[in-house]
């Protein structure tokens, strides 16, 4: 469902270009889930915005659904973002202008795929009935990131994307949340990629992986 | 002083990073202190001027002594007086015209000129003092009136009546506008042998009233120099300019406070870091004002040579105004002392701490540590919103009780000041209204999310929209009370100048001459003496023109008021016309008496109509022509008007200068006045467009920098609805249709705002500040155009801002969602 072929990605720096992935290679078939984790700035948050749809690689594939991302237009990558993609940043990035069920159902109405049954079951399997006439601001940490998980499963995804989901949660938060998301991903079906610094979390995952000098290593 | 240099070295290093930021900073208070201390040169150079016409013969700060019921006295009272032993020196003042333009004409007898008078060191110059008695004498003038009049030193001009005046010697110390000659000549010149416009006392030691009751009685009334007519007639225009410069100074500011709130927002992370490393409040709040210190010299300084230019552009159109309404002759050189300097930097700071004071009060009470609720807005958003309210509304009570409780120009000011504060802080919650209610009908998740995120945006912009919501108000107000006046006026002179020809004799003799040959020509239907005299009323000057029994009047001459025997009673009664403005400063009404002080006895007038007579500073009154002769023996007959065949009255000028030459001062038609009056009228209205202009130019400045420096914020709300996929081009039209929405909005409020504010200045200000009340009148038209110039502002605000956003790289965006953020 998802491949990745030869990827090289590099940032301009007033000292010249600094390469963070130097040919990453792997495959991500629908349903399964991979973590990738390695060391702060080895290029796991790269990889997943580029394989995200999010940013432009130097060179290399990446082919979801038989599609190749990285000959899209801006316009053709959004669509693919808006109806193939979910995404769970760290910082959850919810929109603070909207209740937490308007944030919850965003993604779905705006890709034209809003399901109200999906969205209650969501709703109430994230434990977030009691909260969906709040706003982002008056919600716990935690709640915040399960509105964000709901948020990027409400469109069904065919592939959910997660940088570093637990890390503004404490252990105990984060492992719950961990737990119903990795539910939810297998009721969906959908391919999950999760990059992760935490090693424990890694291992709830079917497959690890570890990004090293810009290049994956396999554990 | 250590902890407070590394605090501020700390602070400006935030510049360095954001120049955008600094330079919007600096553009605003610049701008701001531009515009008011432009004003304020305006203002000093005129009444530098005032000034030194004033002081030119005393040195400022003397008494004199005029005549107790107005105009001109024997010299003979000078001549008992000094015989008496009281120690006053005669002078006699007027105007004549060379070429075409005006000039004072002042003379004096300089052996018994005050000793601090500027042009008393003559005295001590034997050559000059001889020029000056003998011979051809001599006529001294500043050498900016010899450019103005395009003549040189040597040169022997002639005035209208043909007289030549001695040859021209350059006197730095003359005043502008005017030349001054030996008192002797200046009676000839002016057609005054033996009368005196006023005696300075020339020793206020050894000046006695005791005597002076003796020897002059009750023909001669003391007065303080300083209170001159024309500083007191000019104070309201100048006043306007005031008010003006200071609406613009405070949208100016407006741009401060954003620029300078955001730069808190910003840097409260690093005043957080600073007070955790221990630096108290003091030495934060010391090391802040030492900053806002730096800003005041860098952007006041930009500012003020930015007013000397403004001034500098403005002075012409300025001068020639006052020139043309008040006879006040300004130097059209820009010649600013250190006060002005030094005032205009004290306003730079005094914005600056003002615009920066909330910031300064939360430096003061900032905790070491935070609560952090990063996402916390709507709560502020709430809070933000029952303050804007609150204050509001209380604006709106004060204005009220201006209205209510207050009288003059000032309080119309304040009452439109006020009521401008009040629809400005109103307006975030009419637009957080508006968008409240967008967003519960809207259906589509992008729309909804417009909204919202719209209500979001509302307290970063309303500085800057509330800034354009003033200038849109101020432009709808004042050019809905100028086009009003425009078209009052454009009416009110085809009633006035009904007749076909106007002219001056050059001698009340050579009057009476072509008053006779003109009886006797069939193309001309009748001759309308418009003699004139002046006293002083109330303490105010006073013209009184003349009318002789004539249709020209009777089915012409506008009246806002009369009795209905009106024009029966002022030729066959003690009967007066009086212009509104004196009316209105007298409290004078129709049926009510007039005593009006003649150079004879009190002439006791009935009141039987009131008339407007626009841009005239003085009161006028008129009278029957028969009883301005027969009681004011120094009315000027040499004025006239010519009913005449339209067709006719090219031929019947032409003959009247072929047959008279020399004895025609000046001859008109109708069309000529009108232009001449036309002119007048745009000249006078020409700085109060362009500072509006300006303003309006400012709000828009003020629009673009907040949005450029919000770009920076608005990217983190974006992004996410970026990366769940809508595009940025999507994205950037809708904060362009946002911003543009926002404007729309502004000028909907300002429509009803500038309404009122035309209503005031028709009402109460005019009112107040000329005399005249003009009928209120509405242009839809004018509305459009502040409509689109609204849209047009925002379009160009928003443009760089928002191809910044629509360019953005992806890697930009992202970088809100990384975790080093």
């Amino acid at each position: 469902m998802l491949r990745v072929e030869g990827l090289k990605k590099s940032y301009p720096t007033p000292q010249g270009r600094i390469p963070v992935l130097r040919g990453v290679d792997f495959t991500l078939a629908a349903g399964a889930s991979l973590a990738l984790t390695g060391e702060s700035g080895s290029g796991k948050s790269t990889l997943l915005h580029l394989v995200g749809a999010l940013d432009d690689a130097d060179f290399g594939e990446i082919v979801l659904d038989g599609v190749a991302l990285t000959r899209l237009s801006e316009h053709a990558r959004a669509a693919v973002r808006r109806e193939k993609i979910g995404v769970v940043f760290q910082q959850f990035n919810l929109i603070p202008s909207l209740t937490v069920g308007e944030n919850l159902g965003f993604q779905a109405r705006l890709a034209g795929r809003y399901d109200p049954a999906w969205q209650e079951e969501l709703t109430a399997r994230l434990g977030l009935a009691t909260f969906a006439a709040r706003y982002p601001e008056e919600l716990s940490g935690g709640q915040q990131q399960r509105v964000a998980i709901g948020r990027a499963l409400a469109v069904r995804p065919r592939l959910l994307l997660a940088d570093e989901p637990t890390g503004n949660l404490d252990e105990a938060t984060g492992d719950a949340v961990m737990a119903l998301a990795l539910d939810l991903v297998a009721a969906t079906g959908c391919a999950f990629l999760m990059a992760t610094h935490s090693e424990r979390l890694a291992a709830r995952l079917q497959r690890r992986v570890r990004l090293e000098s810009g290049l994956l290593a396999a554990q | 002083m250590r902890e407070t240099v590394w605090t501020l070295a700390a602070l400006i290093s935030h510049w360095r990073r954001r120049p955008g930021n600094l330079a919007t900073l600096v553009l605003g208070l610049a701008i701001a202190t531009a515009l008011w201390s432009g004003v304020q040169a305006l203002n000093a150079q005129a009444r530098n001027s005032y000034d030194a016409a004033a002081n030119a013969i005393s040195g400022g700060g003397a008494r004199t002594l005029v005549a107790a019921r107005g105009g001109l006295f024997d010299q003979e009272l000078f001549v008992r007086l000094r015989r008496a032993g009281v120690t006053v020196s005669p002078v006699l003042e007027g105007a004549v015209r060379i070429g075409e333009k005006n000039v004072r004409i002042i003379g004096v007898e300089p052996v018994s000129l005050p000793r601090r008078s500027p042009i008393a060191h003559m005295r001590s110059r034997a050559d000059v003092l001889e020029e000056f008695f003998t011979g051809p004498g001599r006529s001294f003038v500043a050498r900016e009136t010899l450019r103005r009049l395009d003549l040189a030193e040597g040169a022997q001009p002639r005035t209208e009546r043909g007289e030549q005046l001695p040859p021209l010697a350059a006197l730095a110390e003359a005043p502008p506008g005017a030349i001054i000659v030996d008192i002797g000549v200046a009676q000839r010149l002016l057609d005054r042998p033996g009368k005196l416009s006023r005696l300075v006392i020339a020793d206020e030691e050894t000046f006695d009233e005791a005597r002076l009751k003796r020897v002059a009685g009750d023909a001669l009334r003391l007065v303080a120099e300083d209170d001159s007519d024309l500083a007191r007639l000019t104070e309201s225009f100048h006043l306007n300019l005031t008010a003006f410069g200071f609406l613009a100074f405070l949208v100016g500011l407006f741009i401060v406070h954003a620029a300078y709130g955001l730069a808190f927002e910003q840097r409260l992370p690093t005043l957080r870091t600073l007070r955790a490393l221990g630096v108290g409040p003091p030495h934060l709040v010391a090391a802040m004002a030492c900053e806002i210190a730096v800003l005041t010299l860098l952007a006041g300084g930009a500012g003020v040579l930015g007013g000397h230019a403004i001034a500098q552009a403005l002075l012409p159109d300025v001068a020639k105004s006052l020139e043309s309404l008040y006879g006040a002759q300004i130097s059209d050189r820009l010649t600013l002392d250190a006060r002005w300097w030094l005032s205009g930097l004290a306003m730079a700071g005094a914005g600056a701490t003002l615009a920066a004071a909330s910031g300064l009060t939360k430096a003061l009470r900032l905790p070491a540590l935070s609560f952090a609720r990063p996402m916390a807005w709507r709560g502020a958003h709430h809070r933000y919103l029952r303050r804007q309210a609150a204050l509001a509304a209380l604006a709106l009570v004060a204005a009220a009780g201006a209205y209510g409780f207050g009288e003059g120009l000032a309080s119309g000011f304040a009452i439109i000041g006020l009521a401008l504060l009040a629809a400005a802080l109103s307006l975030p919650i009419g637009l957080a209204g508006a968008l409240a209610l967008g967003e519960r009908f809207a259906r589509r998740p992008l729309a909804r999310w417009f909204f919202a995120d719209g209500r979001q945006e509302i307290s970063g912009l309303s500085l800057a929209l509330m800034a354009l919501l003033i200038a849109l108000a101020t432009n709808i107000g004042v050019g809905g009370m100028v086009e009003g006046f425009r078209q009052t006026f454009e009416r009110w002179l085809d009633a006035r100048l009904v007749a076909e020809i106007y002219f001056e004799a050059a001698t009340p003799a050579d009057a009476r001459d072509i008053e006779a040959w003109a009886r006797t020509q069939p193309d001309i239907a009748a001759i309308l003496p418009v003699w004139r005299a002046k006293t002083r009323i109330g303490g105010w000057p006073v013209d009184i023109v003349g009318m002789t029994p004539h249709e020209t009047y009777t089915a012409h001459f506008p009246l806002i008021d009369a009795a209905p025997d009106a024009w029966t009673a002022l030729h066959a009664q003690n009967a007066v016309l009086v212009s509104e403005q004196l009316a209105r400063r007298l409290s004078l009404a129709i049926g009510e008496t007039l005593d009006i002080p003649t150079t004879g006895q009190d002439l006791r007038a009935r009141i039987v109509g009131v008339f407007p007579d626009y841009g005239n500073p003085k009161g006028q009154l008129r009278i029957d022509h028969e009883k301005l002769k027969r009681y004011f023996d120094d009315a000027s007959g040499v004025h006239y008007s010519l009913r005449v065949d339209p067709a006719a009255t090219a031929r019947v000028i032409e003959n009247m200068q072929q047959r008279f030459g020399g004895k025609i001062a000046r001859i008109v038609d109708q069309a000529d006045v009108k232009a001449l009056s036309t002119d007048i009228f745009e000249r006078t209205f020409a700085v109060t467009t362009a500072l509006n202009t300006l303003t309006l130019i400012v709000s828009g400045v003020a629009l673009f920098a907040s949005l450029l420096t919000l770009s920076d914020m608005r990217r983190a709300r974006i992004a996410p609805v970026w990366a769940l996929g809508v595009t940025r081009r999507k994205l950037a039209a809708l904060e362009m249709a946002r911003v543009m929405a926002f404007a729309a909005g502004a000028a909907a409020f300002a429509i009803p705002l500038g309404l009122f504010m035309t209503w005031c200045l028709v009402a109460i200000v005019n009112v107040a500040a000329f005399g005249w009340r003009l009928p209120f009148h509405m242009f839809p038209a004018q509305w459009l155009a502040v409509f689109l110039i609204a849209l047009g502002a925002a379009f160009f605000a928003t443009l760089i801002p928002v191809a910044r956003l629509a360019r953005v790289s992806p890697t930009e965006l992202l970088k809100v969602f990384s975790n080093e953020r």
